[in-house]
């Protein structure tokens, strides 16, 4: 049967639900940040020889880890979070160790004595809903970007190289299992990606599909109580579908990235990756104004603008050009004021009074009709 | 496990079933005089006790690694706890309760029945279901909610349906249903299904291992077949054991 296909607005809203997405890497293998809107996950993989389990000898051992801190959020005690947190560290094993994405015989370097224990850890820094989404790519980008050191066995003598010696070794990944968490509203009429704290406040119920770009499933969780359907579930993973593959490109283009960028020996790291000028940041320039003929273009655009019904309204009006004072309004309570936008003013008077016929306009323009209130000088 | 088959050529499992049949399941309610309600089911070798007490007050008893439960003003809570003895698997295992698989079934079983018992009609209240693995043979989640909702309704809490659950998997092109310890450990995809049968809603999905897309709505149908079937049988039980009751009653 031919499937059902994805309408426009669907591709455009996934598209959009995934808004800022970044990940950046530290100076040492395997160590990752991953950005998903403003929630924020830290993950390091790091790895050590360790016998291995006793009817498991030839596999080596994955370990994962999820601490949720008071950095993320106030509401996170040291006491209080362990429902939430059994519920994500089971999901993140579930998803990354039973979907055999990491090949564990490969980890075996002497069989039934020695193999490779390799340990994920994941630190929530910012909680802005969402922890399972960026949690499982920072985990999965944590464990492609790792390198282990390089073993060799001679009949018995095993020796470890550092990484002086020779270049640490990439884990062999079988595939890229990622979270897509999907938030039921009002009985499952409404569904939202990719929900926000606030989001996840209201939500009713949570559903989290994790694949990999293969379009193979690798863990469905439904949490929250809420009453699927079956074919809910069968939209919502078509849905992930989509997104799991941007995402997956978007890993591989970091990883890329980061890799051109260390053989071409240039700077790497949270300090390079942390950017100065985004418009977000709080440092803005100071912009200088020049208000020296401010009042002459003024008392043009008096002369020329209709009267006022009140004559406290061309007091205040001055006010705002000669003294640059916050607006005072007159004692009146009910009427509508017409109050001129002080920032806004200088440059575009300059401009529009340039042009002869459009007189009438800055004032018509610029005007804006505002319930009065109380002044605070 | 290279050479064992899981679905031969004939269409017969390892344990002699076919693709889409459930293990034989007998369940037996008020096993016990002490609690407000209680079950007991086999679900082919899978052994499940569950024992239901409420709705009592709601006291700030605190639970194993969870929070302390302030009573709701406008609805009922529902703890759920899931132990699984040390002898119910192959090898002897440590922690009874208390580890972390135990508390995430604990919190999915959680999950499953605060969706389905009618809570608003219990506020300030709590109701607690506690449920023991005697012997784990596969399907143990499902086993667990089969015998939790016969204690439910054991104990006379109202629900708005029974809740069904059953596992599936998928081997060769085939989705089986119910499975056992045999395919579970095989490694293939293995999907629990909790279902209100007469809505068809789900009320806890969870699945693991990798599985085609595609294959998902096969294996989603088989497990709703299956958990149908299961309510077919749970009917039965209860309604022979209120017929049991109304004759000693003398009715």
């Amino acid at each position: 049967m031919k499937e059902t296909p994805l309408s426009n607005c669907e591709r455009r809203f996934l598209l959009r639900a995934i808004e800022e997405k970044k990940i950046t890497f530290g100076t040492d293998y395997g160590c990752c940040i991953v950005e998903l809107g403003k929630t924020r996950v830290l993950g390091q993989v790091s790895c050590e020889l360790v016998s291995p389990k006793l009817n498991r000898a030839t596999e080596g051992i994955l370990f994962f880890n999820l601490e949720l801190s008071q950095m993320a959020a106030p509401a996170f005690e040291p006491g209080r979070q362990s429902d939430l947190l059994v519920k994500l560290n089971r999901l993140l094993e579930r998803c990354l160790r039973n979907s055999k994405c990491i090949d564990t015989e490969s980890l075996c370097v002497v069989a039934g004595e020695k193999v490779w224990q390799i340990r994920v850890d994941l630190h929530l820094l910012n909680h802005d809903g969402n922890i399972i989404d960026a949690a499982s790519i920072a985990a999965i980008v944590a464990l492609c970007h790792f390198r282990r050191p390089d073993v060799s066995v001679q009949g018995d003598e095993v020796t470890l190289y550092t990484p002086e010696e020779r270049d640490p070794v990439p884990l062999s990944i079988h595939h890229m299992p990622i979270c897509v968490s999907f938030a039921f509203f009002q009985q499952g009429t409404y569904l939202l990606v990719d929900p926000n704290e606030r989001e996840e406040r209201v939500m009713d119920g949570l559903l989290v599909i994790a694949m990999n770009k293969h379009r193979e499933i690798c863990t469905i969780q439904s949490s929250g109580g809420i009453m699927l359907l079956k074919d809910q579930v069968l939209r919502c993973s078509k849905i992930a579908g989509v997104k799991v593959m941007e995402i997956t490109e978007l890993i591989q283009k970091a990883l890329e990235n980061d890799q051109k960028v260390r053989k071409e020996g240039g700077k790497f790291g949270f300090a390079e990756s942390i950017a100065n000028q985004r418009i977000t940041a709080f440092k803005m320039e100071k912009a200088p104004i020049d208000t020296s003929d401010v009042e002459e273009k003024a008392e043009e655009i008096i002369s020329e603008a209709e009267p006022p019904s009140e004559v406290d309204y061309l007091y205040s009006f001055l006010n705002i050009f000669l003294k640059d004072a916050p607006i005072v309004l007159s004692d009146s309570e009910e009427e509508e004021m017409i109050i001129l936008e002080p920032d806004k003013n200088p440059k575009k008077i300059r401009t529009q009074t340039i042009s002869a016929t459009q007189e009438k306009a800055p004032s018509k323009k610029s005007v804006k009709k505002r319930r009065k209130k109380r002044a605070t000088n | 496990m290279a050479g064992l088959e899981l679905l031969s050529d004939q269409g017969y499992r390892v344990d002699g079933r076919r693709a889409g049949e459930l293990r034989k399941i007998q369940a037996r309610m008020g096993v016990f005089a002490q609690a407000d309600g209680s079950a007991y089911i086999e679900q082919g070798n899978t052994k499940a006790l569950a024992v239901v007490y409420g709705p009592h007050e709601a006291s700030c008893v605190l639970e194993i690694r969870g929070s302390r439960a302030r009573a709701l003003p406008d609805r009922a809570l529902v703890n759920c706890q899931y132990s699984s003895a040390t002898f119910s698997t192959g090898e002897r295992k440590r922690r009874p309760h208390g580890d972390r698989k135990s508390c995430e079934m604990g919190l999915q079983l959680r999950q499953t029945f605060e969706a389905a018992i009618l809570t608003q009609l219990h506020p300030r209240s709590q109701i607690d279901i506690y449920v023991q693995v005697l012997q784990a043979d596969g399907g143990t989640y499902a086993a667990c909610v089969n015998a939790a909702t016969l204690a439910v309704l054991d104990a006379g809490i109202p629900m708005r349906d029974f809740v069904c659950a059953c596992s599936a998997g998928f081997v060769d092109g085939t989705a089986l249903a119910d499975l056992s310890h045999v395919e579970e450990a095989a490694g293939g995809p293995q999907l629990a299904l909790a279902l209100l049968p007469a809505s068809g809603q789900i009320a806890l999905l969870e699945m693991d291992a990798r599985l085609h897309e595609d294959h998902l709505e096969q294996v989603l149908e088989a497990a709703a077949r299956a958990a149908r079937d299961v309510h077919t049988l749970l009917d039965r039980v209860v309604r022979q054991h209120v017929k049991e009751a109304s004759i000693l009653l003398g009715d």
